[in-house]
């Protein structure tokens, strides 16, 4: 138990996917005007984290290393092709089930699921999880916890910039200037909880 | 865009419309490889070559992609690629792909290769598009570079690996800032070119509603 929390405290702040990988980035700064769209593409990150990481794991030891389901050969270099597979497919899928099931939740997420597709925090993720050699339930917490650090990154910065249009900032920095500015100091922020561990 | 002449899709993304800093596209993998010349090279490098055989590619088969699953096809076009340039990094500079871990896996998710076979390889001929990708990863590539160049000269005083400033533990003079090797430092340098790029191209200022900006105005008026 205690194995995973660490696991899960290292994924949401030690290793903060956004500001310490640079992960998701486009999102992150595309998304983040409003606290509220923020939070709903922060969730769905988190969803599609939980579904698609422990997946990808699943696949990855039994289709593309070296084992007797394959004939003993190594498919590694089929790797990259395979996870986007899966995280297209898996967002199609959620999208569908969503609609189908929890519509209310649909139109809360609708946007910004096509949107996860080409999201890098995602395909990291699942990279990481390769490199890293996590177990089926390392990779579920650490997929959940990624996305928990995502969420919560994209939601401050979007909670910042409704403050900073209150303030007078130069032309030139006006807009992403800034923006990276402000990212850069929350990273500052977060590099508080490096070495940390349970 | 079908009349974009072959000079304006070379220069164009360089500085006019760089795809990092005015269009904020792939940025995700570019910040981590930038602590060091040496990976930030061997990124760009790796970068301009799927941007450029990606737009080659998906220009070739533009008639004959079905537009209702085109993000699929270009995915898999890109993704293969992508397969490609890491077995020959692998095989020719295998301890820089080594350091470079996911982040040549990552160049599939980088809008910028997606981007631009979308808006712009798919509806121009292959010659144009192979110069307007290869025009983006050079513009990608200098403000990696860019980053790199102060990353590793102020955070180990070298360049390529190569010293330039002695540090301190090595009987020099220079004390290595070590904030620029973390994370924030990639952030506010990009902010910074941001803010260096639009200080000389002002048409690029984005124009948000600014409460600050209106209240000096207003204040001035009053005065006035």
């Amino acid at each position: 138990m205690e194995h995973y929390l660490s696991l899960a405290t290292k994924a949401i702040f030690v290793e903060n996917m956004a500001l310490a990988f640079f992960l998701g980035m486009c999102s992150f700064l595309a998304v983040s005007k409003k606290v509220e769209q923020a939070i709903g593409l922060g969730l769905a990150v988190v969803f599609v984290l939980a579904i698609t990481c422990p997946l990808n794991q699943v696949l990855d030891a039994a289709l593309l290393k070296a084992g007797p389901m394959v004939g003993g050969i190594d498919l590694g270099f089929l790797r990259f092709l395979t996870f986007i597979g899966t995280i297209a497919a898996a967002v199609q899928i959620v999208e569908m089930t969503l609609d189908r099931f929890m519509p209310e939740l649909y139109n809360a997420l609708g946007i910004f699921l096509p949107l996860i597709a080409v999201n890098c925090a995602i395909l990291g993720a699942s990279l990481f999880m390769e490199s890293r050699a996590y177990s089926l339930a390392d990779a579920t917490v650490f997929g959940i916890g990624s996305g928990i650090g995502w969420l919560l990154a994209i939601a401050a910065l979007a909670a910042i910039r409704e403050k900073m249009r209150y303030s007078n900032v130069p032309g030139p920095l006006r807009g992403l200037g800034i923006t990276f500015i402000t990212v850069g100091l929350m990273s500052v922020g977060f590099m508080a909880f490096s070495g940390i561990q349970l | 865009m079908a009349d974009v002449s072959p000079r304006e899709a070379l220069i164009d993304p360089l500085f006019n419309n760089n795809p990092i800093a005015l269009q904020v596209l792939g940025i995700c993998s570019a910040l981590a490889v930038t602590t060091k010349m040496e990976t930030a090279f061997v990124m760009s490098l790796a970068v301009i070559a799927v941007t450029t055989l990606s737009n080659v590619v998906v220009s070739v088969l533009r008639n004959h992609i079905p537009g209702s699953i085109r993000i699929i096809v270009q995915l898999t076009i890109i993704a293969s690629l992508v397969i490609i340039t890491d077995q020959v990094l692998k095989a020719f500079v295998y301890d820089i792909a080594q350091q470079l871990s996911v982040f040549v896996g990552l160049i599939i998710t980088n809008c910028i290769v997606m981007g631009r076979a979308e808006a712009f390889a798919m509806q121009n001929t292959p010659k144009l598009a192979a110069i307007d990708g290869f025009a983006n990863g050079v513009g990608y590539s200098i403000v990696l570079l860019a980053v790199a160049f102060f990353r590793e000269l102020l955070g180990s005083g070298s360049l390529f690996g190569i010293t330039i400033l002695t540090p301190v533990n090595q009987g020099g003079w220079y004390v290595p800032n070590g904030l620029m090797l973390l994370a924030p430092a990639a952030f506010f340098l990009i902010g910074c070119f941001i803010w260096a790029v639009r200080a000389w191209k002002p048409e690029q200022i984005e124009e948000e509603l600014h409460v600050g900006a209106l209240l000096e105005l207003s204040n001035e008026g009053h005065l006035r």
